[in-house]
């Protein structure tokens, strides 16, 4: 689950990381008193998914989601220009994300530009502490372009971050004097908030020095395990559903695992791999997937029918294809499950099964009983040339 | 000969009272699986169905009956210390179903079993079989036939549809694993291709990879090196996009990293026969077996 700058930033302070004074604004007359508030000159920041704003582009035409304000006038006149606006990123896809709220913040003096971010290295099992002196750019360029830049530190997850660690950390950037101490306070507090929130992605970029010698988390991104949210529910209560896609919030609700893609052939499989696999397959035989579904193992009447419901609203798709495995689950019941939520959906698309495993020949038997138009494939790869071929 | 479990494993299954780990029990013990004892704290001296005795500790389904593999279906928040109190007990292979750990616990964990010499399968899997004397999981036993080919997977009905393609074929299967679709895997495909290289039986070994992490990576490195056996491996999701989960909490493509594409690429340089498609996992092993 992602949350916005601005509530990573909220949980970031509660751990004693530093942060420039900021307000969120839903209105361009609460940006004005945000803005008068902090005094000075401020900043106004997009609030949205993805990153990249600075250099993005609304799709009226304005430039930049992120904006230098001299005074509170020009912080409503920018928070106006954003606000029910679409910004467009390298992150964000070519439809863009619209803006709902900015944030605005005091403008902080930069002296130099720093990368701070933990993630969990699956290789080696442990979160790994990534630290850059080429702040401000995106890590995988750098990882890509100058991997000897980056500086990684590994933090066992028994014992947890050791004061030495964040000292690493902080000479590895150069610190010295006063800010090599704001700074290795700064990485401790910074992976103390990572672990105990149960993050999978904390990342300052850039993480600054001002010209008055402080340190401070300028950027803040920060993602969250969805397995762990059951022991966070004030972190749970930031997820933004106008950031996520509508057909997968529907389909949350119902336990569906949806995802929703560009092609035309609709897939309904039992199991997250052979859903991707079923995908691949599609698009080996020329077609393309409109999406991921995974019903899951219980694949019940009731299930099946919210995932055809959810799988049709998508009007791009023009033929179904459902691929179920049977084990546990039988086949006939399945069957008896996409046979029923036809009837009662009125499904009008060419819709093609392929059923495998427990009692077999009896779903099959039902599914050409049902008086519906299935097709019904023996295999998965004539599953998908029978779905390919019927969107032709 | 088979790995990790066969027919002399003792199995004790940790939540055996609640409605998952009541009906797989039911389907092990079908199987013929020997499950020897349950666990529900609160519920030990009871018996479960009239059949299994339950325990109130692992300690005490080891003590009693000499239970020496267990099998996990307690719910997320609670599955942590369950597999910890399994190792603790002295179970030697700790099998974990339950879907939804978080991956803080699932690291924590890992680390914590380095000392204890207990394997953990899973969790997130469909668990681990060996055809014909054991069945530790929710895997449909009869699409299994006992044979020559070993079988590794993150992925559960997947691994049916490997596992179904060897079963017609008539290659059968000595061991399959799953080892789960997390991104903190108790056992990894390298775990699992060592102990398939050294059991005698396992003629070739299907794996079954998918998108994110790098666990079919360090496999290929290994089987370029120490493999002496053919490996034929299908890894899902080429078509999934960047930065999006797929289903699996470690299917997902994260800063470039964990491609089809590259992982296809380590393999099949590592000598592996890689299919593009999973529905030719069957005819490519017995290609590769000159069956």
């Amino acid at each position: 689950m992602k949350v916005h700058e601005y509530q990573a930033k909220e949980i970031l302070q509660k751990y004693q990381v530093a942060i420039p004074k900021g307000k969120v604004a839903f209105s361009a007359d609460q940006a004005y008193a945000a803005a008068k508030e902090l005094g000075g000159t401020v900043v106004v920041k997009a609030q949205i998914h993805a990153g990249g704003r600075g250099k993005g582009a609304f799709t009226d035409g304005f430039k930049g989601g992120v904006k230098l304000a001299k005074t509170a006038d020009e912080a409503a006149e920018y928070a106006k220009k954003m606000l029910g606006n679409t910004l467009v990123t390298h992150q964000t896809g070519p439809l863009g994300k619209q803006v709902q709220k900015v944030y605005v913040t005091e403008c902080s003096s930069i002296a130099k530009e720093f990368y701070l971010g933990i993630v969990l290295d699956r290789a080696k099992q442990a979160n790994v502490i990534m630290s850059s002196t080429e702040g401000g750019v995106e890590i995988e360029k750098v990882a890509a372009e100058t991997p000897e830049k980056i500086l990684k530190t590994w933090v066992d997850p028994l014992v947890g971050i050791q004061p030495y660690q964040a000292r690493e950390v902080a000479f590895g950037l150069g610190f010295s004097g006063e800010t090599f101490k704001e700074a290795v306070k700064l990485v401790m507090a910074l992976y103390r908030a990572h672990e105990e929130t149960d993050s999978t992605l904390t990342e300052i970029n850039p993480l600054i020095t001002t010209e008055d010698g402080h340190v401070v988390a300028l950027d803040a991104k920060m993602a969250f395990d969805d397995n762990a949210m059951y022991r966070h529910p004030d972190i749970l209560e930031m997820r933004d559903l106008t950031e996520e896609d509508a057909l997968e919030v529907e389909a949350s609700k119902f336990d569906l695992n949806y995802i929703k893609l560009d092609g035309s052939i609709g897939c309904m499989v039992n199991g997250a791999g052979l859903a991707m696999a079923t995908m691949d397959v599609i698009k080996l035989e020329g077609g393309e997937p409109a999406n991921f579904l995974d019903v899951g193992g219980g694949a019940t009447p009731e299930r099946v029918k919210n995932a055809f419901r959810i799988l049709l609203s998508d009007k791009n798709v023009k033929a179904v294809l459902i691929n179920i495995f049977g084990g546990i689950v039988r086949c006939d019941a399945v069957a008896e499950g996409v046979i029923a939520a036809a009837k009662e959906i009125g499904v009008n698309l060419p819709v093609i099964v392929r059923l495998q495993g427990t009692n077999v020949d009896k779903g099959k038997a039902l599914l050409k009983e049902s008086g519906l138009k299935f097709s019904v494939a023996d295999n998965l790869k004539q599953a998908a040339q029978m779905a390919v071929a019927s969107v032709k | 000969m088979s790995i990790l479990v066969n027919k002399d494993t003792r199995v004790v299954v940790q939540g055996i009272t609640g409605k998952e780990g009541s009906f797989h029990t039911k389907q092990s013990l079908e199987y013929g699986t020997k499950v020897v004892a349950g666990v529900t704290p609160g519920k030990g001296g009871s018996l479960w169905e009239n059949k299994v005795p339950i325990f109130n500790t692992v300690a005490d389904a080891v003590r009693a009956e000499g239970a020496n593999a267990a099998l996990i279906f307690v719910p997320p928040p609670f599955s942590a210390d369950a597999v910890l109190e399994a190792a603790d007990a002295g179970v030697g292979v700790i099998v974990c179903i339950t879907e939804g750990i978080p991956a803080r616990d699932e690291a924590r964990v890992k680390a914590a079993l380095r000392a204890t010499g207990a394997r953990l399968i899973g969790p997130n899997c469909p668990g681990i079989i060996t055809p014909g004397e054991c069945k530790m999981g929710i895997m449909p036993g009869y699409i299994h036939k006992p044979g020559r080919v070993g079988v590794i997977s993150r992925s559960g009905t997947l691994t049916y549809e490997a596992v179904w393609q060897l079963t017609e074929c008539g290659l059968g299967e000595t061991t399959c694993v799953g080892i789960g679709g997390d991104p903190v895997p108790g056992t990894s495909h390298l775990d699992a291709l060592k102990l398939f290289n050294a059991d005698p039986a396992t003629e070739g070994v299907v794996l079954i990879g998918e998108i994110g992490g790098t666990s079919e990576e360090e496999a290929a490195a290994y089987i370029k090196a120490e493999m002496k056996k053919p490996v034929v491996a299908f890894i899902a999701g080429q078509t999934a996009p960047p930065g999006r989960r797929m289903g699996h909490a470690g299917a997902i493509i994260a800063g470039g990293k964990g491609t089809a594409a590259e992982k296809m690429k380590a393999l099949s340089e590592a000598g592996v026969s890689v299919v593009k498609s999973p529905t030719e996992l069957g005819e490519a092993m017995m290609k590769a077996l000159k069956a």
